[in-house]
């Protein structure tokens, strides 16, 4: 218990004395985590709407099982799929992107799209199937069918992106294999955690622990502040 | 009839799960590379018949290793750091350090040695020479025996290593790990031979560049990596103090040094550890 005091208070003075290479540390964090997050997004809500509104897609009973067992991707088994991809031996070797950010943000959008992918799709399909049918009547396009349905569903959506942000920002298994968790290169807060707990760094990694919460909670008081404007909980 | 059957069969396991006392628990905490050889899973099953106990083992980074010692959460420490071995007794952690075993260090680095280190007398010698092309080195970065060791490397050849230069990556992980990463990325690494030849399969494009084919060919007395022993100080209380003074007798005793001295000499073609306790110099 007295460790665990201890180890409090110096988090604090560590949060307080910011010094640069926690900033690198957790700009990376940020960097990473947003870049695979956008890219899980532009692919992914345009596809979950289109899924949802399919609804006689052939093929969609293997299709949806699929997509609900790529929600629950282990990490650590993308991030050996991608390590391997992206090695030497592997077959986008040529790229050299093992052991760098873009290797990180593949494995995480890897990890983000089937969430962001199925949580659209569930969400479109919440809405009143009679909207994209009236629609038709009036001579709507497909497109703009497709445009009102997700407004439609806009709370189902965010909290597709609450999750999948929750998801892979709190990530470690992949981005410590496909990152290799290289100081100043591609150190994030997950893998810089695990490494100051190996140390027997208790304070720092409660310290790193902190900063990642904060991060989280941040990041979800705007998107529960877009929720709240949209009308949602 | 069968639900007979089925009482004496309960009556039976019952009877043969309460015949022996439960085994003791002692939680041994290690560095990586004496687990990840596999040495201690062929040697420890004996102590635990003999005395009847359980080891958990912890295989973690010298430096967590101690600290686990420190905060009295291991009954027995095994690690390979002699300054911080030394400290952590002084410090009153631990009641007595006992030689176990010693292997070497190694550099290892591209088959086609881009620095040109291969011949150079001694490590701190090789990796001056890094320093000086900037050859790209991967450090274990971890607080670890090995990280420790390449640190006084450095020291010893003058460098001081700036972790955000480009041709030094601190990786902050174990050892296997490390190697990976060297192999794939084509850098230079320091390494324990054990680690290195029970994964040499692997690292197809790494090649020993300083410290030769097996110790005997390591002229440089600085990549020597002895091994201690150590129970922590019983006054931290739930510290199983008697088990952990057994382990220390039983693990420096001849017997068990002799086993030491075999191990993975079948599958290496030579030992990955060598024997030094007071009892086997002895003998």
């Amino acid at each position: 218990m007295e460790t665990l005091g201890r180890a409090f208070g110096d988090a604090l003075q560590l949060l307080w004395s910011m010094d640069t290479d926690l900033f690198e540390i957790v700009g990376l964090t940020l960097q990473v985590t947003l870049v695979a997050l956008a890219i899980a997004l532009l692919l992914g809500i345009p596809m979950g709407a289109a899924l949802g509104l399919a609804k006689h897609l052939p093929g969609r009973a293997f299709i949806v099982p699929l997509i609900y067992t790529g929600m629950g991707l282990p990490p650590v088994a993308v991030g050996l799929f991608t390590y391997l991809f992206l090695s030497n031996q592997g077959p986008l070797g040529s790229l050299g992107w093992l052991f760098t950010p873009a290797g990180m943000i593949v494995a995480q959008t890897i990890i983000a799209f089937p969430l962001v992918l199925g949580l659209t799709m569930a969400a479109v399909q919440g809405v009143d199937p009679d909207l994209p049918l009236q629609m038709r009547s009036l001579g709507a396009t497909r497109r703009q069918i497709a445009l009102t349905t997700l407004v439609e569903s806009r709370i189902g959506v965010t909290a597709a992106v609450v999750a999948a942000y929750g998801s892979i920002i709190s990530e470690v298994g992949a981005v410590m294999l496909v990152g290799g968790n290289i100081e100043g290169e591609t150190r994030v807060l997950t893998t810089a955690i695990v490494l100051e707990t190996r140390k027997g760094n208790f304070a720092l990694a409660l310290a790193l622990g902190m900063i990642l919460l904060t991060l989280a909670f941040l990041t979800n008081l705007v998107f529960h502040r877009l929720q709240v404007r949209q009308g949602g909980p | 009839m069968r639900q007979w059957i089925l009482v004496l069969l309960a009556v039976a396991l019952i009877a043969g799960a309460c015949s022996d006392a439960p085994p003791a628990v002692l939680s041994l905490a290690t560095t990586t590379s004496t687990n990840d050889s596999g040495l201690l899973d062929a040697i420890v099953p004996d102590f635990e018949e003999q005395y009847n106990a359980s080891v958990q083992v912890v295989a973690v980074g010298t430096g967590q290793a101690i600290a686990l010692g420190e905060a009295g959460d291991a009954d027995v420490i095994l690690v390979h750091s002699r300054s911080r071995e030394d400290a952590f007794v002084e410090e009153g952690h631990g009641t007595a350090r006992y030689d176990v075993m010693y292997n070497d260090f190694i550099i290892v680095g591209p088959t086609d040695d881009p620095a040109a280190i291969v011949g150079t007398p001694t490590a701190s010698d090789g990796m001056a020479v890094i320093a000086a092309t900037e050859s790209t080195f991967a450090s274990r970065g971890d607080d670890s025996g090995t990280h420790s060791k390449e640190l006084s490397l450095w020291k010893a050849a003058g460098v001081e290593p700036d972790p955000n230069a480009v041709w030094y990556k601190s990786l902050g992980q174990g050892m296997g790990a490390t190697l990976n990463f060297a192999n794939e990325s084509g850098a230079y690494t320091l390494t324990d031979r054990g680690t290195y030849l029970s994964q040499s399969d692997a690292l197809t494009a790494l090649g020993v560049v300083v410290g030769g084919a097996s110790i005997d060919e390591n002229v440089d007395p600085a990549l020597l990596n002895p091994y201690g022993v150590i129970p922590v100080t019983p006054d931290k209380g739930n510290i199983n103090a008697e088990l952990a003074s057994e382990f220390v007798k039983w693990i420096t005793s001849v017997e068990v040094q002799e086993q030491i001295s075999v191990y993975g000499v079948d599958a290496y073609g030579q030992p990955l550890f060598y024997p030094d306790s007071e009892a086997w110099s002895t003998r």
